[in-house]
């Protein structure tokens, strides 16, 4: 078995239910997680999540504030190393890899598993420049006119392309806030990665912004695997292929979004959905 | 991008709801002919593709629900998915009829012909074409078109009463016939239940199209 054998065999070595039926498929998983625990110093904030995130495809977590959603969607890229005393323990592999394992680049781990936060955060530069600063840095590009391409197409894909492209040297400060969000997206467009982490993405926009991200959430999963964390459980029934909710650090239920909204297998998770608490 | 999630959701839902509308459709044709013609063969085949236009029904179903659990819709799209799973069950029941009808026409096609078939032709044109033309309005969202099919189910009572009448002539003329006779006493229920059903849909492209109720209101 070469390489490449090896990586589709592991890949598709998983049988979950379609998203659309109730039929048992094979699932391509981006990323498997297993037993996962996480801890900020003692305090434990996961416990054992163990899940596989099919690739190309829209995951949202949901749950109330503090269930571990966002620190679950952190431990997907590791963006928690940043933060002093925490730990994890148990497997999380993409494409069969596990990030954890000692000698990962963490770097290179990051440019692969983009992320995108609930604040847009654009740097003091200009829209370009914005976009640019990730390929020029990881050394993506070619040449001048391959960085502009690259730029070009990562707002494109952001839908942000035909509501910049005459202002491009301007400051990112002059967009508004839901631009400045598809810039974020842009940004992390622009390096090519393969999942996108989304948390909270539209949760300080407007509704029309909100659409605006929801449908382009969509469009994206086309091209990458997306995990989206949302306070909005409207916005995870509109734009998800699966839904996982989460509880006390704890994932209680993880099913296709149209099983988890209109038949959901644990009575928690009703309860949540219908807003009966939380 | 121009279109919203929901809209190419929305768009499959009215591709299945107008699916299943010709295929009702064309059951009732069928069922007809097969009583006119006395094609026994034609019968079993509204009888044989009854069970695909059930299939479609449950398939429009699950999508309504889901559309409504996971996209909200609001306005006129929330009225679209509304009537699409309302008038789905009642292409469904004129389906029904259109299989009793069939049914009737494999018995009756069995025994003498009864050459008076009276205003039967007039009665099955004059439903098929109602129940196109209700499909119809429904594509268009056409509350006036809708509007003038609903005062046609006047035809059809009349009609009813018509071939009732006649059939008991036939009764009492030739006791002889009193079974096939019996048996287009029911078609002739079918057909006026179909056309009650029709309206019920013509009923609902107003909602569509108007946000307003006019079921069970004297003036339509």
């Amino acid at each position: 078995m070469n390489k490449k054998e090896q990586k589709d065999s592991i890949r598709i070595d998983k049988i979950g239910f379609s998203k659309n039926s109730n039929r048992l498929v094979t699932i391509m998983s981006k990323i498997s997680v297993s037993n996962l625990n996480f801890f900020y110093a003692k305090a434990q904030a996961l416990f054992d999540i163990t899940i596989e995130i099919p690739e190309r495809e829209v995951i949202a977590f949901i749950g109330p504030s503090g269930c571990g959603k966002s620190t679950f969607l952190r431990t997907l890229n590791r963006m928690n190393d940043t933060i002093p005393l925490t730990k994890a323990e148990g497997t999380v592999l993409i494409d069969g890899e596990n990030i954890y394992s000692a000698g990962t680049d963490v770097v290179a781990l990051r440019r692969r598993i983009g992320m995108v936060f609930q604040k847009s955060n654009p740097f003091p530069k200009s829209i370009f420049e914005n976009v640019a600063y990730g390929i020029r840095i990881n050394g993506i590009h070619s040449s001048k006119a391959d960085l502009a391409e690259r730029v070009e197409k990562a707002l494109r894909d952001a839908a942000l392309w035909e509501e910049v492209k005459d202002r491009l040297n301007t400051s990112a400060f002059g967009l508004s806030g839901g631009q400045q969000q598809r810039l974020c997206i842009a940004r992390a467009l622009a390096v090519e990665p393969e999942v996108v982490l989304m948390d909270e993405p539209a949760s300080a926009l407007d509704p029309s912004a909100t659409q605006k991200i929801e449908e382009l959430v969509v469009e994206l999963k086309k091209k990458y695997t997306i995990v989206i964390v949302t306070h909005n459980m409207q916005q995870a029934a509109r734009v998800s292929d699966r839904t996982a909710f989460f509880m006390l650090g704890k994932l209680v239920e993880y099913n296709p979004t149209q099983k988890m909204f209109t038949n959901p297998d644990e009575r928690l998770t009703e309860d949540y959905i219908t807003g009966r608490f939380g | 991008m121009e279109h919203r999630i929901i809209d190419s959701q929305l768009g499959v839902l009215r591709d299945k709801i107008l699916l299943l509308g010709g295929a009702t459709e064309a059951a009732v044709t069928r069922a007809m002919e097969s009583l006119t013609r006395r094609d026994s063969e034609l019968a079993r085949r509204v009888l044989d593709e009854d069970r695909i236009i059930n299939q479609m029904e449950l398939d429009i179903d699950r999508m309504s629900i889901e559309i409504l659990a996971l996209q909200q819709p609001a306005a006129h799209d929330l009225r679209f998915v509304i009537s699409v799973a309302k008038i789905t069950p009642i292409l469904e029941r004129i389906a029904d009829h259109a299989t009793n009808i069939a049914e009737a026409a494999l018995i009756l096609n069995d025994g003498p012909e009864i050459k008076s078939f009276v205003d039967f032709p007039i009665m099955a044109k004059t439903v098929s074409e109602m129940l196109r033309a209700s499909l119809d309005a429904f594509t268009n969202e056409d509350s006036r078109i809708s509007r003038e099919v609903i005062k046609r189910d006047k035809e059809i009572d009349e009609s009813y009463h018509r071939v009732f009448n006649d059939l008991l002539e036939i009764m009492v003329d030739d006791p002889s016939l009193t079974t096939g006779a019996a048996h287009l006493l029911f078609v002739a229920k079918h057909l006026e239940r179909i056309g009650d059903y029709v309206k019920d849909i013509c009923e609902l492209n107003v909602y569509l199209r108007e946000a307003v109720f006019i079921k069970h209101s004297p003036r339509t």
